[in-house]
């Protein structure tokens, strides 16, 4: 087991070491283009230029530029923005991760909780109306474009109805810190997290259905049955349990790329100072460090995303335990 | 025994590294010949090793040491390249008849394949006409309709099948088939007819066959030598009946008394408990003899070597049972 | 035969399932009677609806559309058309069920301890540590050495035969009155197999188990069951004492099963007596006798209907109408196979 976890990590470091390369070659050692003149700026002064490229080292080998980088982006974290010069990156990416976290934090228990009942619920009742309804909603949820909707709920509860009873609570656009007003954060969040949400749940109760209604047929479901246990029973701790396996490796991958800024879109609409909009922000005006930053915080998320759901594997079925 | 063997292995090892250092030897130093124009039965339990050795010695999977000579040639190493033009002199018919064809083929199709890809004997192509008599003749040959060329594989019952993986492997003339499990995945009637096809097919192409198989009465039907596998090695070889009825061997002894004969009578209790230890513990001595009724201190020091007991049989014990009355 | 009423009646059970806008017999009339402490033997080809056979009688196939018919009495309670919620309260209490293959068969992410207690407390109020120790108690009497350990491991930990002992196990947790096995060897070894034929037996004596036991292998009945049930094509093509079928077929087709195995012993035939042709498939089962297609012995009077079983000796019947015709088929002998 303890092995097992080593190794994995070790996959996990050499992964993020192969993405910062991927990254850094994209944005920084392409031929053609000067970083130089990017991080300068525009017309900037050849005692400016010399001044960044002897900073960045780009007068010196590739393998020093990535050294270099990596240093002023994990260790001096002094990375800087160039289009609002000397606003360094890492700490502006730190203050945007809470703002994510919280989104998407949120997001996901709700798209979990209710997608597992809408799927289980389906399953259950495979073939009734009930069950064709859920999955049209479903299907309806996974076809709503998630900046439509937000733009939608934006205009029902903050012009059209905002003044109702119905919607005199919900604030305005933006985001409120958890450690300074825990009721405003829920209130702020409250709408772009079902938002961000329904696609996902979605995909994921139509998913779960399809694999518990598959697992019906198989023979483990067929002697808990034949064991006189409800179907209730044999649904739950048989067929839901087994296709948790599945539905763990599909959550951990789709948390991770929201969490790594991939809530772009939502996080747009409503305001919210997160990375994702931070990403969205540094692509508009081409902001290379930030760029590099953002895309990196984002591996990060995702390698390590894939670490954890491979070590939750290992909890949730002891067959992977024992192949390692 | 001065003909040259058609096949020959010599020392045979394969073994396959697993996680945390543990090491599955699947052949475990196997030495057999196979003569031209003998059909020899290799039976074994699951996981004794049969299947990865019939691989081996068509090189379809490559041996990890040890010799394989085929027509007394030594193939062990020649690169696919050479192999390639071996090849149609050596097929391989599978268990899984449908597994093994591809559904949205044409079984014309699946069966012209290798007779396009591989040269005929003068080292030309097949023209189509060729091609087009050779697919009819096989048709003849395992017992299907001309018709059939035209349908894909699903339309087809589980001997159907198996006739086609037949004809495939017949396609280019070969002389050695090896056959992994061919009828156990068919029912008793329809095993029979294949059974029936295996050796008409033997008689009027004066094939060499090793048959792999886990039932001893389908092999003892087919095969004129018995070869008994035990944790990667033959612990028991020799002509047929003499094997299965007189076994010198106690696990061929308890392998035979296992079968449950379609014979109503008194049971025999099973003379063997418990089950085959896993291929990747480490063992010393005679590989049977933590199972062996007749285990003695010696068996687990010191591996017996197969050694001729009488003329056409030979064991790998150290203390073989007397020929029977 | 016994003459107190059967624990199993089966009487015309019918199953068939709705396929391309008609129903379509997979099962079609079959009768059996199991006494207490009885095994019986149902044997058939794969398609010979041997298994429907089984899940019908544990109210266990849930398709949409299927059609059961027919009665099946167990211990006088009608199980055909029996509410579900009844049914699992004799499902693994009265009737217990062991699997093909017990690798599948278990649920991949329990521990066999767990799956076993589960069961056990699904159907009686017993604390977990109670549970346990029935759990482990009934491991040991299967013959899994050191039972307490293995309870607390995952069917993938255990060979085939172990998995197959704790499948036993946990079918016989609550006592039933009788067994379904369905094929219960036929994924094992040959060695393993002998051994858990032998654990069937004894189940008989030790837990006064009665067994259904269900397979494609005459030898597996020949050495296992009293009594037996031939199926072709989903119908019942002979019946009756173990002995008698294979001495006397009464049916071609059983003779010619029998014939197709390749014998251990004895003088090799040069060619096996295999049948010609494969069995029909249900959609187009002939009108009259399902085997006259392929029966060396078909005539005229075959065709029209398919032939009801007439008694051929003592508790044997067979649905054939060569005997009624007064030229039954010669006996194969007791002993066609002579043993070394």
């Amino acid at each position: 087991m303890m092995a097992a976890l080593l190794r994995r990590t070790g996959q996990t470091v050499l992964v993020l070491f192969g993405v910062s390369v991927l990254v850094f070659g994209v944005f920084f050692a392409t031929p053609g283009a000067d970083p130089t003149a990017r991080i300068a700026g525009r017309n900037a002064a050849p005692q400016v230029m010399e001044k960044v490229r002897h900073e960045y080292g780009f007068d010196r080998p590739l393998p020093v530029q990535y050294a270099i980088m990596m240093k002023k982006l994990f260790i001096t974290r002094d990375l800087a923005s160039y289009t609002n010069r000397g606003q360094a990156v890492v700490p502006e990416i730190m203050r945007a991760a809470p703002v994510t976290a919280s989104l998407v934090c949120g997001a996901a228990v709700l798209w979990v909780t209710v997608s597992i009942f809408m799927g289980t619920l389906a399953a259950a009742m495979k073939d009734t109306w009930v069950d064709r309804g859920l999955m049209m909603l479903g299907l309806v949820g996974i076809s709503i474009p998630v900046f439509w909707l937000g733009q939608v709920a934006n205009l029902v509860t903050q012009s059209r109805y905002h003044d109702t009873w119905l919607f005199s609570w919900v604030p305005g656009l933006g985001y409120v810190p958890f450690a300074q007003d825990p009721l405003g954060w829920f209130r702020a969040l409250v709408i772009p997290w079902v938002v961000l949400a329904v696609m996902f749940i979605g995909i994921y109760s139509r998913v779960l259905r399809h694999d518990l209604v598959a697992l019906a047929g198989e023979d483990f479901m067929r002697t808990a049955r034949a064991k006189g246990l409800s179907p209730m029973r044999v649904l739950l701790r048989h067929g839901l349990r087994t296709s948790m396996v599945t539905f763990v490796s599909l959550f951990g991958l789709d948390f991770a790329q929201l969490a790594g800024g991939g809530a772009l879109l939502t996080e747009v609409v409503f305001g919210l100072p997160g990375v994702g909009r931070l990403t969205y922000r540094a692509l508009t005006m081409l902001d290379l460090p930030v760029i590099m930053a953002t895309v990196m915080y984002s591996a990060i998320f995702v390698v390590l995303a894939n670490a954890v759901v491979d070590v939750v594997y290992l909890f949730l079925d002891p067959r992977v335990r024992d192949a390692r | 025994m001065t003909l040259t063997p058609l096949l020959e292995l010599r020392d045979l090892r394969k073994t396959y590294r697993l996680p945390r250092g543990r090491v599955l030897r699947a052949v475990d130093g196997l030495s057999l010949r196979v003569l031209p124009g003998e059909t020899l039965g290799l039976v074994g339990e699951s996981g004794c090793g049969k299947s990865t050795l019939g691989r081996c010695m068509l090189r379809l999977a490559d041996p990890s040491s040890g010799q394989i000579l085929f027509e007394g040639r030594d193939i062990t190493t020649l690169p696919e390249r050479r192999l390639r033009a071996l090849r149609p002199r050596m097929q391989m018919v599978f268990q899984d008849s449908s597994a093994a064809l591809n559904p949205r083929r044409r079984i014309g199709d699946l069966l012209a394949e290798p007779l396009r890809v591989h040269p005929a004997p003068d080292g030309r192509r097949r023209p189509a006409s060729v091609i087009a008599a050779r697919l009819s003749e096989l048709m003849d040959l395992v017992g299907l309709p001309v018709q059939a060329l035209e349908r894909y594989p699903h339309e087809f019952s589980g001997g159907q099948r198996q006739r086609i993986n037949i004809a495939r492997a017949l396609a280019l003339t070969p002389r050695l088939v090896v056959a992994d499990e061919p009828v156990s995945a068919l029912d008793v009637s329809v095993q029979a007819q294949i059974v029936n096809l295996f050796a008409d097919l033997r008689r009027e192409l004066g094939l060499t066959y090793v048959f792999i198989a886990h039932d001893l009465a389908v092999v003892r039907q087919i095969s004129s030598r018995v070869a008994v596998m035990y944790l990667g090695a033959i612990v028991e070889l020799g002509e047929t009946d003499g094997v299965l009825h007189h076994p010198a061997h106690p696990y061929t002894t308890a392998l035979t008394a296992a079968v449950p004969r379609a014979v109503v009578g008194h049971p025999h209790a099973p003379v063997l408990r418990g089950d085959a230890p896993s291929p990747t513990a480490p063992r010393t001595g005679c590989r049977f003899h933590a199972r062996c009724p007749q285990a003695q201190a010696r068996c687990a020091q010191e591996e017996p070597a197969l050694h001729t007991l009488r003329p056409g049989h030979a064991v790998a014990c150290h203390f073989p049972l007397p020929p029977g009355p | 035969m016994p003459a107190d009423p059967p624990l199993l009646a089966v009487r015309d059970l019918c199953v068939s399932f709705p396929a391309r806008g008609r129903m379509v017999p997979i099962v079609e009339h079959v009768s059996l009677d199991l006494h207490a402490g009885e095994i019986v033997g149902l044997v058939g080809e794969s398609g010979s609806g041997k298994s429907v056979t089984a899940m019908a009688l544990m109210g266990l196939i849930d398709s949409p559309g299927v059609r059961v018919t027919g009665s099946a009495l167990f211990r006088g309670r009608e199980l055909v058309g029996m509410p579900q919620r009844q049914l699992r309260r004799l499902r693994g209490r009265d009737i217990a069920m062991i699997f093909q293959d017990p690798m599948t068969a278990f649920t991949p992410v329990y521990t066999i301890g767990w799956q076993i207690d589960e069961q056990i407390r699904a159907h009686e109020k017993l604390s977990r540590h109670a549970a346990r120790a029935r759990t482990v108690k009934l491991l040991a009497d299967m013959g899994v050495p050191d039972p307490a350990h293995m309870a607390q491991r995952y069917p993938h930990q255990l060979s085939g035969g172990l998995r197959q002992r704790a499948m036993i196990a946990m079918a016989l947790s609550c006592s039933p009155a009788l067994l379904i096995a369905d094929e219960p060897t036929t994924a094992l070894d040959v060695t393993v197999q002998a051994q858990i034929l032998e654990l069937l037996r004894r189940l008989r004596g030790t837990h006064g188990a009665s067994i259904l036991l269900i397979t494609h292998d005459m030898g597996v009945v020949a050495q296992t069951c009293a009594r037996t049930l031939v199926l072709y094509s989903g119908r019942m093509a002979e019946t009756g004492p173990t002995e008698a079928v294979f001495d006397r077929p009464g049916h071609p087709y059983t003779a010619a099963l029998l014939d197709a195995i390749p014998p251990l012993y004895g003088p090799r035939p040069d060619r096996l007596p295999a049948i010609d042709g494969i069995p029909p498939q249900p959609a187009d089962r002939p009108a009259g006798c399902a085997f006259a297609p392929r029966c060396g012995h078909a005539h005229e009077t075959c065709l029209p209907a398919p032939p009801p079983p007439v008694p051929i000796g003592p508790g044997q019947q067979a649905a054939c109408v060569l005997p009624a015709e007064g030229t039954p088929l010669p006996p194969r002998g007791p002993m066609t196979e002579c043993t070394a």
